[in-house]
């Protein structure tokens, strides 16, 4: 039987969604794939992450192996050159002429730049594929100064990548007088302009270029205001344009700014040839995101199978993160009173800027601008797109509820059963519900047999309360379990296992689990036999992390690393020889830590125990740093040395890491002493913190860095030493007892009913009566401390763990390889 | 349909070599293979030790464990906790379909046989 044939021209995220509709659906035609890259499709949403640790694999969309599978031909780096229309055919790049029956436009489009002189310099670039990344990348090693052509939506992902490359000074030069002027309002503008300056970009509004200066390479930009400003690097980033060459060159209709004309079914002026995404101009408009781009892919797919379905606009809602700030626009955002009312809530302070327009009865919702804050984007959009009939009072939108803690869930179970919970997919909230009532369980579960989720990845969290939603509708009572081993909590789990005095995870696992353990549960249940029985980790080894396992922490290529205690931060010149000396036998990497002690990378796992036997001849002892345990407690020099100190904080810094050193937690812990309010320990970033005042010693709990960080919050002022502790005891014990796994003491406490003041009563007033056992166990822990490594070494069953291969103990890895980067090892790229 | 292939059993270890409900590593020529002792089920697998997801030589210093109601065996790479399935070598973690390689394995007096194909 004859196959009528599928030409694709354009092998990105739109065309490469076209192959997948269609073959899910028929294997009816023959499809021939063209792209102009090297690569197979790959996910250029994502692209700026390519910059912090992403590789091309991981943004690839597809393997070549699918087409195959799936009896695509893919033609990569051979571009379609012609379309012969009368005889429809296509002419590619490297020679060959196919026939076709129908033809898919999916060229996408290519970086609007300008016509400046001086942009054919070397260091100007463009931001679009992955070879355009590469050569910036290349080229931003000797660049001190970097700016970005653009202060749109990709101008700012761009400043992004400059910031991630490392280049310091990083610029911005938009030719509007404010950022983002396609998505959110000069309000908006200001609040985002305002905290990316904090972040330390240099934002210059109003500026048109008049040329780019430089003998051969790009020295400085020039504008027309007379001004310049120096840059040894620029990024154009102020735009797209469609690619409708080929189109054009073929006679079909195209816009006069660019875009090929098609209608509702998403034909172009000839109707075997369809046009799909960025290329595509439908009603005058140029669709810029994934989800319009797969809805038009799915147009054409229901058309070529015989469906009906037409494309009729799309909703161009987005929400970004942009340099680590919020940024969202939905619905009808720029829509002004008296066509509507505004609603606007500033906090110049936190840099949020929201703002959401209503119907001008107040009874729906029209649209809005989320800037530094967009938690309730996926509610808001929600709104606007069901036609929700608002509360009575609808600034608790973007206030949230004041009064009684009403649960966010309710809300998204009151969504309509049609509401599109994932454009990227288009799957709506019946389809989730209904795959939750099937026995989804879980995120995942939903992805896989949805989809939902896996294109931007917005609707996560609306797809989350959805699942728990729906699950609490049927009766299911939800509670944080540890895996599909253990039906219980963390804490559940801590209490039974004390009470039944056990000591091994098969027994654990025997007495309150079912089946043979996981990744997940083993850690958990390694964690709470420590912080109970404190025996020696590498007794049960299998069930401990990677980490726990060879004490060390794995490195990328397959090393570990040694980190001794530096308790405090203070060390004697003799052992910092030795450090250096074991560091150079070793050929180990060497880097002082932000905890005040000094990791040696790119240890080979059978050289493990050989370096600890060194260092603790010397007097070191394990730092821990491979387990959920206590780190390390920074001080400052304080009144030993320092003019203002208060009070000795480096001796109360080792005190203090000495007696929780060992100590297993839900998570890890660090601590800070400081000797005076200036704080050079930043104790107050810290689990817990210390900071000496005229009368004694204040105590500061539950800060955090990382990814979200703040503050400590004060539990007690002038209290002596003794005291603390004996707080301090209490807190630690605490929170190793009732906290989920793998939760900082900052989240712990974010999700304590009565929060601090609740913590509070416990630790200082007693208020559970269980003061006294909370310091007893942790006293229990204190006495028992013993330095792993020490036991690790001396025992020979153990130290025969440490060989890469078993049958071959004398030989390292062969796949270990090193480069030399600033004199010293470093771990070849993956 | 089974397909006949000579399978030439060699030595790899012994028994006490590999950890109680854990792997270990050996070398074959240039090839590295993970064991697993999953003395909770008095079971024991083979595979290859490459983890495919960041090609890190690391399987056989992963946990294991059993995946849902059949209780799949599984290890988990110990590098980004990507999941295999010992029996089939399928990837488990969602929406992954790299692969890794399985070796029959028996065990025979304390001494551990894999078998490679040849």
């Amino acid at each position: 039987m004859h196959k009528p044939t599928i030409v694709v021209v354009g092998n990105g995220m739109v065309g490469y969604k076209f192959c997948e509709k269609l073959v899910a659906k028929t294997s009816a035609f023959r499809i021939i794939v063209f792209g102009e890259e090297s690569r197979a499709a790959y996910d250029r949403v994502h692209l700026s992450e390519y910059f912090n640790g992403k590789s091309a694999v991981d943004l690839s969309l597809s393997t070549e192996a699918w087409y195959a599978e799936h009896d695509i031909v893919l033609h990569l780096g051979n571009p379609v050159q012609e379309i012969n229309r009368s005889t429809k055919t296509v002419h590619a790049l490297l020679g060959d002429t196919f026939e076709y029956d129908y033809l898919v436009l999916a060229t996408g489009s290519s970086a609007f730049v300008p016509d400046i002189p001086g942009v054919e310099k070397d260091g100007v670039f463009v931001y679009r594929t992955i070879d355009d990344l590469e050569l910036i990348k290349a080229y931003a090693p000797n660049v001190k100064k970097g700016a970005v052509m653009g202060g749109g939506l990709l101008g700012l992902e761009a400043a992004k990548a400059l910031i991630d490359l490392g280049i310091n000074e990083t610029h911005v030069i938009e030719f509007a007088p404010r950022l983002m002027p396609r998505q959110i309002d000069s309000a908006g503008s200001a609040m985002l302009q305002s905290k990316l300056t904090d972040l330390g970009l240099n934002i210059h509004l109003n500026k048109s270029t008049a040329y780019i200066g430089g003998s051969h390479k790009i020295e400085a930009l020039h504008f027309n205001d007379e001004s310049a400003l120096a840059v040894d690097m620029l990024v154009i980033s102020a735009g797209i344009r469609p690619r409708d060459e080929l189109a054009k060159l073929a006679g079909l209709h195209t816009g006069t700014r660019g875009g090929i004309l098609v209608n509702e079914k998403m034909q172009t002026s000839d109707e075997s040839i369809f046009a799909i995404g960025e290329c595509a101009l439908y009603e005058n408009m140029i669709y810029g995101l994934v989800a319009p781009g797969y809805e038009m892919a799915d147009i054409v797919v229901n058309q070529l199978t015989g469906g009906s379905k037409l494309f009729y606009g799309y909703d161009m809602s987005t929400k970004l993160k942009l340099i680590g700030v919020d940024v969202a626009s939905f619905g009808d955002a720029f829509i002004t009173e008296p066509d509507c009312r505004t609603i606007v809530f500033e906090d110049t302070h936190k840099g949020i800027y929201k703002r959401i327009n209503l119907s001008t009865d107040g009874k729906y919702l029209l649209g809005g601008i989320l800037i530094g804050d967009a938690d309730a984007y996926n509610m808001l959009l929600q709104t606007v797109n069901n036609k929700m009939i608002l509360p009575p009072n609808p600034e608790d939108l973007i206030l949230g509820s004041r009064g009684d803690g009403e649960s966010t869930d309710a809300g998204v179970m009151s969504l309509p059963d049609d509401a599109l919970i994932c454009s990227c997919e288009a799957v709506t909230k019946s389809a989730i519900c209904g795959a939750v009532n099937d026995g989804a369980a879980n995120v995942d579960s939903i992805k896989k047999c949805t989809k939902a989720g896996t294109g931007c990845g917005g609707c996560i969290p609306l797809v989350k309360d959805l699942v728990a939603g729906t699950l609490k509708a049927n009766g299911v009572y939800i509670k944080n379990v540890i895996c599909e081993h253990f039906d219980y909590s963390r804490q559940e789990l801590f209490d039974l296992i004390k009470i039944g005095q056990i000591k091994n995870y098969d027994v654990v696992l025997d007495h309150f689990g079912k089946g043979d353990g996981c990744e997940t549960c083993k850690p958990v249940v390694a964690s709470i036999l420590s912080s109970l029985w404190n025996e020696v980790i590498v007794k049960q080894d299998t069930i401990q992390d990677s980490n726990d396992r060879f004490l060390a922490n794995i490195q990328k290529g397959g090393t570990y690393s040694v980190v001794p205690r530096i308790p405090g931060g203070e060390i004697t010149p003799d052992k910092l020889i030795v450090i250096g000396t074991v560091a150079k036998k070793y050929n180990l990497y060497t880097k002082i830590t932000g905890g005040q002690r000094i990791d040696l990378f790119g240890a080979h796992v059978s050289d493990l125990p050989a370096i600890w036997e060194e260092l603790i001849d010397a007097g070191f002892e394990s730092g821990h740093a491979y387990g959920k345990a206590l780190r390390t407690v920074k001080s400052c020099v304080g009144s030993t040395w320092c003019r203002f100190g208060l009070h000795d904080s480096v001796s109360f810094a080792i005190e203090i890491e000495d007696r929780y050193k060992g100590i297993r937690s839900p998570h890890k812990l660090k601590g800070g002493v400081s000797g005076c309010v200036r704080e050079c320990a930043e104790a107050q970033s810290k689990d817990f913190g210390v900071i000496a005042t005229e009368k004694g010693w204040n105590l500061y709990i539950c800060g955090n860095g990382g990814s979200k960080p703040q503050h400590a919050q004060l539990l007690a002022t002038d209290i002596d030493k003794e005291t603390l502790v004996k707080y301090l005891d209490r807190f630690l014990m605490f929170y190793i007892k009732t906290a989920d796994p793998l939760t900082r003491t900052a989240t712990w406490l974010n999700k304590m009913d009565g929060g601090m003041s609740y913590l509070k009563n416990v630790i200082i007033n007693d208020s559970l009566g269980i003061a006294e056992s909370l310091e007893e166990e942790m006293q229990q822990l204190v006495d028992t401390y013993h330095c792993e490594w020490k036991e690790a070494i001396s025992n020979p069953d153990m130290r025969k763990r440490f060989s890469h291969f078993i049958n071959a103990p004398e030989e390292k890895d062969p796949s270990v390889q090193f480069d030399t980067m600033r004199n010293q090892v470093k771990a070849k790229e993956w | 349909m089974e397909t006949l292939t000579e399978i030439n059993w060699i030595l790899a270890c012994y028994t006490d070599d590999v950890p109680e409900n854990g792997g270990a590593c050996i070398k074959h020529g240039d090839e590295q293979i993970a064991i697993y002792n999953f003395t909770r089920r008095q079971e024991w697998y083979a595979t290859q030790n490459l983890c495919p997801h960041k090609q890190q030589m690391a399987l056989s210093r992963g946990m294991i464990g059993s995946s849902g109601e059949h209780c799949e065996p599984k290890v988990a790479c110990p590098f980004h906790k990507k999941t295999f399935s010992l029996l089939t070598g399928e990837c488990l973690s969602d929406d992954d379909d790299c692969q890794i390689k399985t070796y029959p394995i028996r065990v025979d007096a304390g001494k551990v046989f894999i078998g490679i194909t040849c």
